[in-house]
């Protein structure tokens, strides 16, 4: 740690010669200035001030931008070690190798490139790294597709992960910088993935606004982890864990177990800390008490919100969007108050599964009276147009009355 | 700085394991010249292992830990099989991930200390069996070869998937039957070492342990070259004693006919790798 700050200056400085500051002064304090960006540009903004140690990257539309421009920010110096992996089973255990070497390791990858690395995920939940994956969601094979679809997301629920949804290139932005910070704190520590909507938001050029480059996270200090870093800088630490795991008894049985509970308490225990970040676990738009409903995550709440204003210009039909900005943990808490009032939840999805729907019917079984319903549900690369949106509400709650 | 984390702190010593105090007081800390000499006087890094009774492996592991020339700053990566059995036991660093992957594992830990620590040392040994190095790790194997990767890669090859109960494996001589080839293994057994040196390792050796010395100057020769050059690889011949239906005290008879045969001693070095190997002979350290 001591090594990473410029003592001779008054001021603090990272590697990079950037000043270090608080993350809330990062991310809420510090003057913004609004530019004009895709979400591949945006996540090389945040990795620039983010004080990153390390990252390993492998080319597969939509990520490959954003993995190429943090490539620059080493050749720039502001990322310690990055190189191209072999695939993404090698990249995501690389990426293992350097967070438990004590890095602040941040990661991209895309469909195909989730479903070749998902041996890594509970792999890096279960030893404890709080490595940031940056998923920019796209349809997985067969048949062959580049286009957005976040089936993928349904398959990492249960890693041990957390999961956040950005809805656009702003939200990115913030929840990259703000993801270090909760999943390097001492009582979380397990890895996120900061989903997008590829394409919609990888290259989707919008307005953002940025605090300067010149200042930057606080370096993350590894020895403040809950599991001894593997540097021989401090006693040894066992990541197969000590023999009695690897033994056929009941001990080892309830070690495991409980080590896999206790993943899943460090979510929870994640709620704090991303409550205060993101500005809470949930958005609300619209109508407070309408009682229609939208629950939904990234671009597909964007355009929920578009259906919202077009209902009630067009309509005169109340609504809300309920934006879940966390998957995991779940914000259960928040959302139940969200929908007291609904009647009809609807959730929009971009896949064909509908994840999300399960997820909200599991949070609001005998919470609500409200009827879920799973549409529209677009997949393979469709748009969801807010008129489509918008048909579906007009088809089906007529019918229901 | 390293030393000191495996000092005792004097307020506990009397109630610490008798191990725990071998460990500071006669173990073979901060000594490049330490061996496998050391290990009938010295504490060993292992302290036990759940191994079967007369695997060659376990011996290969005691020479390689007894013969590391700077165990205080070395990280062991290793695999799933029999040998994850014995990693806990061991009084360093050492990182089990998933089965395959170590390779990948030890290039990000590999090149994360070099940039943290620029100043220091910091040894990375792989040590994995055939499984992990040759089946469902090659493509990890051969590619942090490919990248120029500076750690050293150590295969215990026993020519079966031991672990999991016998089952034929890429390192199996063709012909030899286990279970997964119940007519017997249909292809040659691959050539690993020919592979590390068309990859780009600077150092290779092919041997069994039968010779103790032998293996802590290859372990030695191969460490020193991947710390100044790039990847080493050593591919030691462990049988499973168990699988081959030999009795525990036939592990090394069964080596010793194999250095005359298909694990004749081998070395490759490149003209690079010679003269880090007589720098540092130069230095007293080979």
């Amino acid at each position: 740690m001591s090594s990473l700050v410029n003592k001779e200056t008054k001021e603090q400085k990272n590697r990079a010669g950037q000043r270090i500051v608080s993350p809330d002064y990062l991310l809420f304090e510090a003057p913004r200035e609004k530019h004009f960006m895709t979400g591949s540009e945006a996540v090389k903004e945040a990795v620039k001030r983010a004080t990153v140690d390390a990252s390993v990257s492998y080319p597969i539309t939509p990520q490959s931008e954003a993995a190429h421009l943090i490539g620059e920010l080493w050749a720039e110096g502001y990322v310690g070690v990055y190189f191209r992996g072999e695939n993404e089973f090698g990249v995501m255990s690389e990426v293992a190798g350097c967070a438990l070497a004590g890095a602040r390791t941040i990661t991209t990858t895309s469909g195909p490139g989730t479903m070749r690395a998902m041996e890594n995920f509970p792999m890096w939940s279960g030893t404890r790294i709080p490595v940031q994956l940056v998923l920019m969601a796209r349809g997985i094979n067969a048949p062959l597709t580049i286009q957005p679809d976040n089936l993928e997301v349904s398959f990492l629920l249960d890693t041990g992960c957390m999961i956040w949804y950005a809805e656009n290139v702003q939200e990115l932005f913030d929840m990259i910088l703000a993801g270090f910070v909760v999943a390097e704190q001492p009582d979380v520590h397990v890895p996120v993935i900061t989903a997008v909507d590829g394409f919609f938001v990888s290259h989707t050029r919008e307005a953002i606004y940025l605090p300067p480059d010149d200042i930057a996270l606080p370096p993350y200090d590894p020895y403040k982890a809950p599991m001894p870093v593997i540097d021989a800088e401090v006693p040894p630490g066992r990541f197969l864990r000590d023999p009695f795991v690897m033994k056929s008894n009941y001990i080892s049985y309830a070690t495991h177990a409980s080590w896999q509970w206790e993943v899943r308490a460090a979510i929870e225990r994640s709620r704090p800390y991303a409550k205060h970040y993101l500005k809470g676990l949930i958005e609300e738009f619209g109508d407070k008490d309408a009682e229609i409903v939208f629950v939904a995550v990234g671009t597909a709440a964007a355009q929920a919100k578009e259906a919202v204003r077009m209902l009630e210009a067009e309509e005169g039909i109340k609504a809300k969007v309920v934006k879940l900005k966390t998957v995991r943990p779940f914000p259960y808490q928040e959302l139940i108050e969200a929908t007291k009032n609904a009647k009809y939840i609807f959730v929009p999805e971009f896949n064909v599964v509908g994840w999300l729907e399960r997820e909200v019917r599991k949070a609001l079984y005998k919470k609500s009276d409200a009827e879920i319903i799973g549409t529209p549900r677009v997949a393979g690369g469709m748009t969801m147009p807010k008129e489509i949106i918008v048909k579906e509400v007009l088809e089906i709650i007529p019918a229901r009355r | 700085m390293s030393l000191k984390i495996y000092q005792l702190n004097e307020e506990f010593r009397d109630v610490v394991p008798q191990e725990i105090v071998a460990l500071q007081e006669n173990a073979t800390w901060g000594n490049p010249k330490r061996g496998v000499m050391d290990l009938p006087v010295s504490k060993e890094l292992l302290e036990e292992h759940s191994l079967c009774a007369g695997c060659p492996e376990s011996a290969a592991l005691r020479y390689i830990l007894a013969s590391l020339p700077n165990p205080e700053d070395t990280i062991i990566v290793n695999s799933t099989g029999c040998s994850s059995l014995m990693f806990p036991h061991i009084a360093l660093h050492t990182v089990h991930s998933l089965f395959g992957n170590q390779n990948s594992v030890a290039s990000g830990i590999k090149r994360v200390l070099e940039w943290r620590f620029p100043d220091k040392v910091k040894d990375v040994v792989v040590l994995a069996g055939d499984g992990a190095t040759v089946d469902i790790g090659l493509d990890y194997t051969l590619q942090s070869f490919f990248r120029q990767e500076k750690i050293t890669t150590i295969c215990f090859d026993n020519e079966v998937y031991a672990n999991t109960g016998g089952q034929e494996s890429g390192l199996t001589p063709k012909g030899m039957v286990f279970k997964m080839a119940p007519k017997g293994k249909q292809f040659e057994k691959v050539p690993m070492w020919q592979l590390a040196i068309d990859s780009g390792c600077h150092y290779v050796a092919r041997l069994t342990v039968s010779s103790p010395k032998r293996v802590e100057k290859v372990i030695k020769e191969a460490i020193y070259v991947a710390r100044e050059l790039g990847p080493t690889y050593i591919h030691l011949y462990t049988p499973c004693i168990l699988e081959i239906g030999l009795n525990s005290d036939d592990g090394l008879d069964e080596m010793r006919a194999r250095d005359k045969e298909r694990f004749k001693f081998f070395e490759y070095k490149t003209p690079e790798a010679e003269e880090v190997i007589a720098k540092y002979k130069e230095e007293g350290l080979l």
